[in-house]
């Protein structure tokens, strides 16, 4: 299920670990980088391929919640509430998105093309409120510029 | 306001984050120095220098290197903590994005220090694109000889490798931090034995925070006599603040330790936005002691003196609160925090921090009472000090704080009339009928 190319850079991993175990995590984010999230065959086939028990790839999968276990909209929308982004409106922003999307937290729309979460600080305190779309952060928001933000998703 | 100003980790220099820059505003000269001395005498440098750890604990740097063995049959490996999750706290960010090459030069030179073998930089997952431009700067850095199996032709080796967290608070905890570089769930370990015993695949470890190692190619290049004259004696050098909530210039501010609050606050922040007056304010990240606006008034930010008012320095990121700012509010969303990031391991832990937000919850929705305030306190102090690893402290400390300092409003929220519990009727005693 890994791409040639991820294949390839497995390879080079290797050298980089004394264990097979410490590709766990990369290897899990190669496929969710690939699939989007880590279906339970994604998690067998990870088990399969760095030889360690599916239990051991299930207990890691769920235990860091930055791998998803169920699909994702193509934008995956994370919100922090967290203090500094409660503070200057974090909580509003999130309140928002949920009400544009007609979802509620942790949904998907039925379009599946977004997925709300709230998340915990993302290192973006200076530069509250702040959301992360997949991998790219966009901070300093205001209802203002998340609306134009979701114009632009809407389309693309 | 401060005499000293430079910056020293993130000076205004463009495109600093280019190697060819970087070599232009002496970049890796620190490297070349350290390579002319021996091991022992850059520990003896770093302990000079009175560095003291910026991850949070203040732990003097050249003291947690010489617990490294000299002698080992196994590999000896160096941890940069980048997992920057605790709340506030925004600082190593604008390392790797501004200045890589100085923490790579740092830990490169940190490795020769104590025969390392390979420094494995944990980065939370969140930051996909710093952990890019790290690895440009590795690419780079590896490409110049200034890593790699020769270092310089000095017949030193040391691998570079940045692994990718996944998101979770608990990985930047060091020992749950080399659980998680070894492919497993971030678990905390019991110590003894500690890190530099009995590490990373069982191998002496040190673990330092990326802003600590990003200090040693100065301390080597200006020399420790030097260093330790910013700031205050016991904990120099500049800090890097990171300042957020109710300030009108919330960032991240390079400043010598021991300055005011009240200058990075008012002079620095932009002050309070509407100049409304200070309710609160976190000084050092999320697990710190809160102080009251009343209290900030000549209060120095360094480890002395924060501990002297009864908190502490701890990440350096600071949260303001103007006087409308609901606490109980703030309170419940940190208890959120960390109930979520509990591992599980500890009961205390797990269970705690999940009452403790649930009687906070209580309170917003009017439900709370006044014997809630003394049940919410005798939780967090059952929490604390029980626990493997000091999230658990970290849980307990602003929720005691926030019940010592502002008592008032807790008492203000509890129910007026409290109403008598309900007697509980033992099952076999309930009729068909209520009374
Ligand atoms: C729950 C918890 C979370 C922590 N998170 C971080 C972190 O994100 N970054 C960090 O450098 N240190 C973190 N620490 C502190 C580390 O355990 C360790 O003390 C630090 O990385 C050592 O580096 P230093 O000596 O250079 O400060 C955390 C500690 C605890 C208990
Ligand atoms: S509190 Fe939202 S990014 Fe830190």
């Amino acid at each position: 299920m890994l791409s040639k190319e991820n294949f390839e850079k497995l390879e080079r991993l290797k050298s980089q670990y004394p264990t097979t175990k410490s590709l766990s995590l990369p290897v899990l984010w190669m496929i969710q980088e690939q699939h989007g999230w880590i279906s339970p065959e994604s998690m067998q086939y990870v088990a399969d391929l760095l030889q360690l028990p599916v239990s051991h790839v299930y207990g890691v999968v769920t235990f860091y919640t930055m791998f998803n276990t169920k699909p994702v909209g193509k934008y995956h929308l994370q919100v922090c509430t967290n203090v500094s982004c409660l503070l200057r409106g974090g909580e509003e922003l999130l309140d928002h998105i949920c009400k544009r999307l007609h979802v509620k937290r942790g949904e998907i729309t039925l379009d599946q093309r977004f997925t709300v979460t709230e998340v915990e600080c993302l290192g973006s305190c200076g530069t509250a409120p702040m959301l992360q779309a997949n991998d790219e952060y966009y901070e300093n928001l205001s209802t203002e510029k998340v609306e134009r933000l979701l114009d632009e998703w809407s389309k693309g | 306001m401060s005499e000293f100003t430079e910056k020293l980790i993130l000076p205004d220099i463009p495109n600093l984050h280019q190697l060819d820059v970087y070599e232009r505003h002496g970049g890796y000269q620190a490297l070349r120095k350290a390579m002319g001395m021996k091991p022992e005498e850059i520990i003896e440098e770093v302990k000079k220098s009175n560095l003291r750890g910026r991850g949070g604990a203040c732990f003097p740097t050249g003291m947690k290197w010489s617990f490294m063995p000299k002698q080992s049959t196994k590999p000896k490996y160096l941890c940069a903590n980048g997992d920057e999750s605790e709340p506030g706290t925004f600082k190593d960010r604008q390392i790797f994005e501004c200045n890589p090459h100085l923490f790579i030069e740092g830990a490169i030179i940190a490795a020769y220090a104590m025969g390392v073998t390979t420094v494995y930089t944990y980065i939370r997952g969140e930051y996909a694109k710093w952990i890019a431009i790290l690895q440009k700067a590795v690419d780079d850095a590896y490409a110049r000889n200034y890593i790699g199996k020769n270092i310089l032709g000095t017949g030193f080796g040391t691998e570079f490798v940045i692994y990718r967290g996944a998101g979770a608070y608990i990985c930047g905890e060091e020992s749950a931090l080399m659980n998680s570089l070894q492919g497993e769930r971030g678990y905390p370990r019991v110590k003894p034995p500690f890190p530099a015993q009995v590490g990373l695949y069982g191998c002496p470890t040190t673990i330092n925070n990326i802003e600590t190692i990003a200090n040693v190619p100065i301390i080597l290049n200006r020399g420790a006599e030097w260093y330790w004259k910013i700031g205050a004696p016991k904990q120099p050098g500049t800090l890097l603040y990171g300042i957020s909530g109710h300030v009108n210039k919330p960032g991240v501010y390079e400043f010598p330790t021991g300055i005011l609050l009240t200058d990075l606050i008012y002079n620095y922040a932009g002050g309070v936005p509407g100049e409304k007056k200070i309710k609160a304010v976190i000084p050092g990240g999320s697990s710190t002691m809160w102080l009251r606006g009343e209290e900030i008034e000549g209060v120095k930010m360094d480890a002395d003196s924060l501990k002297a008012v009864g908190t502490a320095i701890g990440t350096g990121g600071v949260i303001v609160m103007d006087e409308d700012t609901d606490v109980l509010k703030v309170l419940a969303r940190i208890a959120h925090f960390y109930h979520h990031e509990s591992c599980g391991q500890c009961t205390p832990c797990r269970e705690g921090c999940g009452w403790m937000e649930k009687i906070l919850n209580r309170f917003l929705a009017g439900d709370g009472t006044m014997s809630d305030i003394d049940l919410l306190m005798d939780v967090a102090n059952n929490i604390e000090g029980n626990t493997i690893c000091a999230l658990g402290d970290a849980a307990a400390w602003p929720v005691q704080s926030v019940i010592r300092k502002f008592r008032e409003e807790f008492e203000a929220r509890a129910k007026k009339s409290p109403t008598a519990p309900k007697p509980v009727t033992p099952p076999h005693l309930v009729t068909t009928f209520d009374a």
